[in-house]
């Protein structure tokens, strides 16, 4: 059942106020005026927005609230409309992005207190709500995309939001070109879609449509389509190959960091695929593809977490690392589950995020966590909502990342993918250890903290701390509305969120009791080890990374991808860019051309100018030669003939 | 009669003196003679045509002709004086100010 819902244009609306009263009187009008709408359109949106939900809820399972806008594209028999639409799917994600969106700007109203560029900011912030909303909220594969495209956009603005640093400008232009290679797989795939579709005589990219329509895909269409969309979603979801921009995108403001580049936008790949599950099913190939890519990606980053001293890039590589959980979790076809993380992920990790903003605000911008230490007393709030962050993400009952993570291993055991589910276990202990490593470093032992800042050490103020705790409480009880099979109200999210993504249909049965007992011990003994090696014997990990050196300094530089993507990729490219197009082609061939013609021109005027003597009987005895001409024309040819 | 050929002879002759003139001769004073002189060859040309036709038109454009040309010694003789006031000279070599 569809049911039109005006005001659902509304949730779009809101925010495109926001960007425009930002954009236009932000500065003009002053911070507080900045400070009320930034957020504040935020919070609205939020409110139509739970408006939706609730209206959704009320509904049959399988209803979807709609609201078609206007047509947009028509090509012949092609069409693609401007149409909202609200599925559970669609729902669950634009209850995460405006409400965890409304405390992330509520919280920035603290973080950017200092900077003068604060209405810039926002109506960056508005802008990217703006366009996260309308990936979420379209109700076909290229509005989807427009979306796309605006939150890569506003991800590359915000990333290099301190342009005036080169370094910060120059990791904007990176995420925006690695995302850029994955959006030219995304644009294939919708090809490949509407050009099987269309040989078949169905044009469309409309979600429900594609849905009826999808075994006219066939087999190899289906996998060509997904495999193409899958890379749409390695780019901007921060998987391997493509995930290289996101680490980098830690130069940006943290509330930032915060929302795009861990809570919101860089789920839009598993939405993606969570919203076309029905075409990914049809192909078993693509779908183990996702999974292997998702469980080797989850080990790769948390491995490369344990060792980075910069708090933001722990932070950062452990994103990187949950997103491949979620990719395991909808590889393994059970696109609820990748979803269910989506959100808890959303929660907890949004809130490491702020609290490391925090933590960087009460030591003026101090990221590297050797120069930490000691802050539990003098930062309490914060200690206490990253704490509960850190046991969400550690994946320990009862907080909400426990039962999230645990629905994933399980569909991954459950799918027949032992040894993802094995990577996936390993992973949670490293996501433990390197978690706690975070926490150890920065809030116990001695303040290693520069001497010079160690006296204004305050903690944030109320505007900063309110978002924490919100955030706190949602990462605690968020995983609570989807506990195993046979409590309480069981799997509530997942059979909520099944009319929408279809049902996880396992291949093996087991005891799940079991899988999330291994997975909870996996993590303890992750947690144990760091307390071990970070409280019991600080100097372990000194004289660890001294006798293991070679492994130490491979995790330390990233396993040298960065440097092999500049050999392979970046550099011969400059070189080709330099050498052949820039010099070859603009120095020679283009400006050669252009700065020719006119030689040419110059060149033959000096030379023809020298005919004009200035003497009249030179201009005599030519005109004379020229009347001869003349007569010798109609003499000889004319009349002789 | 005066045979047309021996006519159109002499204004030939006459017609190439003045172009040999205008070519040759340094001074402007005498180009501008030659000029005349060329005006004429033509007039006698078209007095002879005329004649031969049996035509009333070679002598009126013959009068056309006297007329401009009358026109335009004054107009020419007026230029040479006033060039010769301000350069002092009547040379053509000499008076090349609009060469590159």
């Amino acid at each position: 059942m569809t049911v039109e819902f005006p005001a659902l244009a509304l949730i779009l609306l809101f925010p495109a106020l926001g960007v425009v009263f930002n954009l236009f009187f932000g500065a003009k009008w002053g911070r507080t005026s900045v400070n009320i709408v930034g957020p504040g359109v935020m919070f609205l949106a939020f409110g139509v927005a739970t408006w939706a939900f609730v209206r959704l809820l009320a509904m049959p399972a399988g209803s979807a609230l709609a609201m078609p806008l206007w047509g947009w594209i028509e090509g012949g028999p092609f069409h693609a409309d401007l149409a909202l639409r609200v599925d559970a799917l669609s729902g669950v994600m634009v209850m995460i992005v405006t409400g965890v969106g409304a405390l992330i700007h509520l919280y920035s109203v603290g973080y950017m207190a200092h900077d003068e560029d604060f209405a810039r900011f926002f109506t960056y912030m508005n802008l990217f709500a703006l366009s996260m909303l309308i990936l979420i909220l379209a109700d076909n594969l290229l509005m989807m995309f427009v979306g796309w495209e605006g939150v890569g956009l506003c991800s590359y603005l915000l990333i290099a939001f301190w342009y005036t640093n080169p370094q910060f400008a120059y990791n904007g232009r990176k995420a925006f070109v690695v995302n850029r290679i994955g959006d030219a797989g995304f644009l294939l795939g919708m090809f490949t879609i509407v050009g099987t579709l269309g040989a078949h005589g169905v044009w469309t990219l409309n979600f429900v449509e594609l849905r009826n329509n999808a075994a006219l895909l066939g087999g190899a269409g289906a996998t060509a389509a997904c495999f193409l969309l899958f890379i749409g979603a390695t780019g901007k979801s921060a998987q391997i190959p493509l995930y290289v921009w996101l680490p980098d995108a830690m130069v940006g403001p943290t509330p930032v960091s915060a929302l795009i580049h861990a809570a919101t936008m860089v789920t839009a790949g598993v939405y993606m695929i969570a919203r076309l599950g029905f075409m990914f099913s049809m192909t078993p190939s693509t779908l183990d593809l996702v999974a292997t890519i998702g469980a080797l990606t989850a080990l790769f980053a948390a491995s490369i977490a344990i060792v980075q001293p910069d708090i933001k890039k722990v932070l950062a590589y452990s994103t990187i690392s949950q997103l491949g959980y979620m990719f395991l979790g909808v590889g393994s076809g059970a696109y609820a589950s990748g979803i269910f993380h989506v959100m808890t992920h959303a929660f907890f990790k949004g809130l490491l995020f702020l609290c490391a903003g925090s933590v960087m605000h009460a030591l003026g911008g101090e990221q590297d966590m050797n120069k930490m230490g000691g802050l539990r007393k003098k930062v309490p709030i914060t200690f206490a909502t990253m704490f509960i962050a850190t046991l969400a993400i550690a994946a320990i009952f009862p907080f909400s990342g426990y039962f999230s993570k645990d629905l994933i291993l399980d569909s991954a055991y459950e799918s027949g993918h032992f040894w993802l589910w094995l990577i996936g276990v390993v992973t949670a202990g490293l996501t433990t250890f390197y978690m706690f490593r975070l926490i150890f470093m920065t809030f116990f032992g001695e303040s290693r903290v520069d001497p010079d800042k160690e006296h204004h050490i305050h903690e944030s103020p109320a505007v900063m701390a309110i978002p924490l705790i919100v955030l706190a409480i949602l990462a605690t009880v968020g995983g609570w509305v989807n506990l195993p099979d046979g409590w309480l109200w069981g799997d509530a999210f997942v059979r909520f969120l099944a009319p929408a993504v279809g049902n996880f249909k396992p291949a093996i049965e087991a005891n799940s009791f079991d899988l999330s007992l291994i997975a909870l011990a996996a993590s303890i003994i992750g947690g144990v080890l760091a307390w071990v090696l970070y409280i019991q014997l600080p100097g372990i990990p000194f004289l660890l990374a001294w006798r293991l050196k070679p492994a130490y300094d491979l995790l330390l530089n990233k396993y040298y991808i960065d440097d092999l993507y500049n050999l392979i990729v970046t550099r011969p490219l400059f070189w080709i860019s330099d050498n052949v197009l820039n010099r070859a082609i603009d120095s020679y061939a283009i400006d050669g051309t252009a700065e020719g013609a006119g030689l040419a021109v110059q060149t033959s005027g000096q030379v023809a100018r020298r005919a004009e003597t200035g003497n009249v009987q030179h201009y005599a005895f030519v005109y004379l030669l020229g009347a001869l001409g003349i007569v010798a024309y109609y003499l000889f040819l004319v009349t002789g003939r | 009669m005066i045979p047309l050929t021996y006519m159109m002879s002499l204004s030939a002759i006459i017609f190439a003196i003045g172009v040999a003139g205008v070519i040759i001769r340094r001074n402007i004073l005498v180009m501008f003679m030659s000029i005349e002189l060329m005006l004429n060859a033509v007039n006698l040309a078209f007095i002879a045509i005329g004649s031969r036709l049996g035509s009333m038109d070679g002598q009126v454009i013959v009068f056309f002709v006297m007329t401009v040309a009358a026109a335009e010694s004054a107009v020419g003789l007026g230029i040479i004086i006033s060039t010769f006031r301000n350069r002092e000279t009547v040379h053509a070599d000499e008076l090349t100010l609009m060469r590159w």
